[in-house]
């Protein structure tokens, strides 16, 4: 059997692999209702899929069974590819993961591997030839969902970084010439420049004369954005902006220390409110309360 | 290409209006050291807006003309640095340590205000 399969026929091999599959195709078609059934049944017994509800596992496995006979059929996986893509954009959002989908086209690989076996188990060498026309086909298959599944999650998370990025720098002017940049989450080297990019384009715009740079948000802080917060401050100062940085957590000062960041150059005050009133003292401004409410204040106490 | 250098009261304002050679770099270092001098100024304004790169020698002047212009009795301002150039100087190291630099003229004017009035 082996030396047959191994012969270098091509043609003859693959006609013969194109009328197996056919045959098999025509298996799969007629045995359609329970195959499915058995497939959906492994399913929610292996506990995959559960985000989804019966129904809904029954009606997608449906679909799926049908683009996998079709494409075992056509052997194109465009339209598969496709499928799988738009599959998994209804159910990412739903929290499936990458090992259930794997699971699952598996598990489908196995189902119809079994109905194989017991459809052919008097015959052998065709069981064989079967399987050699059907394996390949159907690893083939599994790749393309598998892959289609994790492009578009990468897909998925791609856009979200953008629009988080997007969010994530806003450069609010909160008097004349003052300029505030509130810092939340992760700085990684490529947001780090972008934040650098829109405070200097900001201080620019706004004609700011202070900036207050917020960092109460960030967890932690490594040498690498150390040294670029250090650069945004200079880089400002060229533009005759003075910086201030406020809200360094316990931790990011030590780290800073630790690392041995030069912070000479830097103004730092320990929170926001600070800062602002640091930033007019800068500007000039003097804040007061107004007389009437200070009077109402003392009568109140 | 000359830079022309411009008297408007107490103060010598030179624009440069296109990349500078090295050896205007050194004229127009020249020139003001001198003026400064003879129009008995109190400050100087280099306006570099047009520039969209400053390089180390062209940085290094500018410093050269500041602690030459202190020597003999008046302030230096750089005015107009442009963001991407401000931060591209930063990325080589060159911060222009002790040169006061501010974002445009109006404000270089206004800097010069307040330091001679102290």
């Amino acid at each position: 059997m082996k030396t047959d399969s191994s012969k270098s026929n091509l043609p003859d091999k693959s006609h013969a692999t194109i009328e197996l599959l056919r045959e098999l195709v025509a298996h799969l078609r007629q045995h359609r209702t329970e195959l499915r059934e058995e497939w959906a049944r492994r399913i929610t017994e292996a506990k995959l899929l559960t985000a989804m509800s019966k129904d809904e596992i029954f009606a997608e496995a449906t679909s799926v069974y049908d683009n996998y006979v079709e494409a075992l059929e056509t052997g194109t996986f465009e339209a598969l590819q496709a499928y799988a893509r738009n599959l998994s954009e209804r159910i990412i959002p739903r929290g499936v993961q990458t090992d259930e989908v794997v699971g699952i086209v598996l598990l489908l690989r196995d189902v119809l591997a079994r109905s194989l076996f017991a459809k052919y188990q008097t015959d052998f060498n065709l069981l064989n030839r079967i399987l050699d026309a059907y394996e390949p086909a159907a690893n083939r298959i599994a790749n393309t969902v598998a892959v289609g599944f994790v492009q578009e999650r990468e897909r998925i998370i791609r856009q979200q970084q953008e629009a988080i990025r997007e969010l994530s720098t806003p450069v609010l002017p909160v008097r004349e010439r003052l300029l505030i940049l509130p810092i939340i989450g992760v700085i990684d080297p490529q947001r780090a420049r972008q934040l650098t990019e829109q405070l200097l384009r900001g201080i620019r715009a706004n004609r700011a004369r202070v900036v207050v740079i917020d960092i109460t948000g960030v967890a932690a802080i490594d040498s690498h954005v150390a040294n670029h917060l250090v650069q945004t401050v200079e880089a400002s100062r060229l533009l005759g902006a003075t910086v201030i940085v406020t809200g360094l957590s316990p931790e990011i000062a030590q780290t800073l220390v630790n690392i041995g960041v030069d912070l000479g150059k830097m103004n730092t005050v320990g929170d926001l409110q600070g800062g602002i009133e640091e930033a007019e003292r800068l500007l000039g401004y003097k804040v007061a309360p107004i007389q009437d409410s200070a009077h109402q204040v003392v009568v109140a106490s | 290409m000359a830079v022309p250098i411009l008297k408007q009261s107490h103060y010598l304002i030179a624009t440069i209006q296109a990349a500078l050679t090295d050896a205007d770099l050194v004229e127009l270092r020249d020139a003001l050291v001198a003026r400064v001098g003879k129009f008995r100024s109190r400050g100087v304004i280099v306006d570099v807006t047009a520039l969209d790169v400053l390089d180390s020698f062209a940085s290094r002047t500018l410093r050269d003309i500041a602690c030459m212009i202190r020597l003999r009795g008046a302030e230096t301002v750089i005015v107009g640095i442009q963001p991407e150039v401000a931060f591209t100087m930063v990325q080589m190291g060159i911060t222009l340590e002790d040169v006061p630099t501010v974002l445009d003229l109006e404000e270089g004017l206004a800097h010069l205000e307040r330091k001679s009035r102290h």
